[in-house]
């Protein structure tokens, strides 16, 4: 605070710019897995910036990658060579202002939905009295519509609500950087859609910088800012990045009567179909 | 790792009633007849029902009424088929004994040979001469200390080695080789070492019980899945509440399973080292009947150490099942 050479207020506006401008960067990141015979190249010189309350989604085919990448932002993992940085801080573990959605949920099965939420409330705010803390958690039990399960443990619940229990536990841990590992892959079609609605909704108070995951192109398009396609691992790379210029609030009968939408989705499509035709094809 | 035996079996066939009298009946050592049991079982609920609707079906429609009606008889099924059984147990029993030159008194001369024991299980004429009440009390005293002992340092051994790869390395094979060690072995070493037959009978007892309890919580605490320790380092559930709110949840089912298998060991353990041992006990009443050949005395004891065995097998279960509902 006292530094004398540099202060904050001199740089501010064009340091502060630079550093939303690239909120999350991922700079020139190898993965390795393994050694020797089970050694696995999964990633091969990602680079990529997220601007700070930008909506982006990581699309590719199964194993290329995308999960790795998430977790190297989550912490969970940690690059071969390259950085990942948060905010100008390089990610060395798993913290707080990087929550993550799992794809299956993860609630811990012994705890109420409210427990649930609760345990990052408790970690945010280690100094309110219980009391607080247990009215915070409900804060975000109520804003995925979930007040009346409050009480239930994660059996008792359909797979949508664990999901949106996770999304709670992931919002009350107030973080800088949202992650979200394929969300909604394990719902009904219906059931999806509505939590992308319900998301969406959220995101519009919140306006976190996100990275989701998905396979699904119409959800990638509906809730993201950019879309990133990566190629097929191992050594994969991200090959393209779509830019989503449909202007919020976006809605689905809207985006249907887009011709923007549909010409993202015939670009997006076909990248994936040629992809998986080149799956398969090594494969044989 | 034959003792570990998998805490979602348990509760696969407790979801199935039929499955689980049956084998209850028969009680958990019996595993291999269990098969048969639970075909068995189906046939005589299938059949309750059918009488039961046949019955009915003229005066009014099978709904709830008959369906407790096979309720209840069921119930009563469970009662009253052990009961035949050991009816006949006892009589081929009786008559066996009964043939010429066979030692070993029927059942109705055991009663009559030990009532004194039987109507008055707290009697106290001063040093060993003391009612079988006191004498199993006794042995459970020594069960309880050496127990509660194997059940405090198994789990939290049991948690220092699963949560440690290398000291399971360097540990697992050690207590693989201990824990095949039978009870009675250690009975020498302990004497040696504690000059007294309480504190060893206790250490035997500790000896015996610790191993189940240890390496099924080693493995619990290894087996917590990828997802809960995810959850653990993204929302920084860290020390006292990762123990009670991920450690101890997610591993208590392997926890129980040592500790249910445990108590069986225990007491098995317990009626051997007192026979070495002496005092006042019933593992030592044993030894002495057989001394004085009182042989009636001697079956009144087995059937009562069976049925305090059964007791303390099903307090364990209810224990963990109080905590499984609770946890899961």
């Amino acid at each position: 605070m006292t530094n004398p050479i540099i202060t904050k207020t001199d740089l501010a506006p064009a340091f502060e710019e630079d550093r939303d401008a690239r909120f999350v960067n991922i700079k020139a990141v190898h993965k390795v897995f393994g050694a020797g015979k089970k050694r696995y190249h999964a990633l091969a010189g990602v680079d990529l910036r997220i601007a700070k309350g930008e909506f982006v989604s990581i699309i590719g085919h199964s194993g290329c990658g995308k999960s790795t990448l998430l977790n190297l932002v989550a912490g969970l993992n940690l690059p071969t060579t390259g950085s990942v940085q948060v905010n100008g801080k390089e990610v060395e573990a798993p913290g707080l202002d990087r929550a993550v959605v799992f794809q299956s949920h993860s609630l811990l099965p012994w705890l109420t939905v409210l427990e649930n939420v609760q345990i990052s409330v408790d970690s945010v705010h280690p100094e309110w009295n219980a009391k607080a803390r247990a009215a915070e958690a409900n804060r975000f039990v109520e804003m995925v519509h979930l007040g009346k399960h409050a009480h239930k443990k994660p059996g008792e619940i359909s797979g949508g609500m664990k999901q949106r229990v996770g999304i709670a536990r992931a919002f009350a841990a107030d973080p800088q950087v949202l992650l979200l590992d394929e969300p909604f892959g394990a719902l009904d079609a219906l059931t999806r859609g509505s939590m992308q609605d319900e998301l969406t909704t959220i995101w519009n108070d919140n306006r976190k910088t996100v990275m989701m995951i998905t396979h699904d192109v119409d959800e990638a398009i509906f809730l993201s800012d950019r879309i990133v396609l990566m190629s097929n691992g191992p050594e994969a790379v991200i090959a393209k990045v779509v830019a989503v210029d449909i202007p919020r609030p976006r809605t689905r009968e809207g985006l249907l009567e887009n011709p923007l939408y549909m010409e993202l989705r015939k670009e997006l499509l076909h990248y994936l179909i040629g992809t998986g035709h080149a799956v398969a094809e090594a494969a044989a | 790792m034959s003792l570990i035996v998998d805490g979602t079996q348990t509760k696969k066939t407790e979801g199935n009633p039929q499955v689980t009298q049956a084998a209850a009946s028969l009680g958990s050592q019996a595993l291999a007849e269990r098969p048969r049991a639970m075909v068995s079982g189906l046939k005589i609920k299938e059949s309750a029902v059918k009488t039961e609707n046949n019955r009915s079906l003229p005066v009014v429609p099978p709904g709830e009424d008959s369906e407790r009606a096979a309720r209840s008889r069921e119930r009563a099924q469970t009662f009253i088929m052990p009961a035949v059984a050991l009816f006949f147990l006892c009589l081929f029993w009786e008559i066996y004994s009964r043939r010429e030159g066979v030692v070993l008194p029927g059942p109705l001369k055991t009663v009559r040979e030990s009532w004194n024991f039987i109507a008055h299980p707290f009697f106290d004429h001063g040093a060993n001469d003391k009612g079988l009440g006191w004498q199993l009390l006794s042995s459970l005293q020594r069960v309880a200390l050496g127990y509660s002992l194997a059940a405090v340092v198994g789990v939290l051994f049991g948690i220092l080695i699963g949560k440690s790869a290398l000291a399971f390395k360097a540990f697992d094979p050690i207590f693989q080789v201990l824990r095949t060690i039978p009870p009675l072995a250690w009975l020498p070493i302990s004497l040696a070492t504690f000059n007294q037959a309480n504190p060893s009978a206790i250490f035997v007892i500790f000896i015996t019980a610790v191993w189940p309890i240890l390496i099924n919580t080693s493995v619990g605490v290894m087996r917590i899945p990828a997802e809960y320790e995810n959850v653990a380092k993204v929302y920084k559930l860290q020390g006292r509440r990762y123990f009670f709110k991920v450690l101890l949840p997610s591993a208590a089912p392997y926890i129980f399973t040592g500790l249910r298998i445990s108590i069986g060991m225990a007491w098995l353990a317990i009626v051997a080292a007192e026979m070495l041992t002496g005092g006042v006990g019933i593992g030592f009443f044993i030894w002495d009947s057989w001394n004085s050949s009182r042989m009636s005395d001697i079956i009144l004891s087995v059937v009562y150490v069976g049925l305090v065995g059964l007791i303390l097998d099903r307090l364990v279960a209810k224990l963990s099942s109080w905590f499984g509902t609770r946890l899961d």
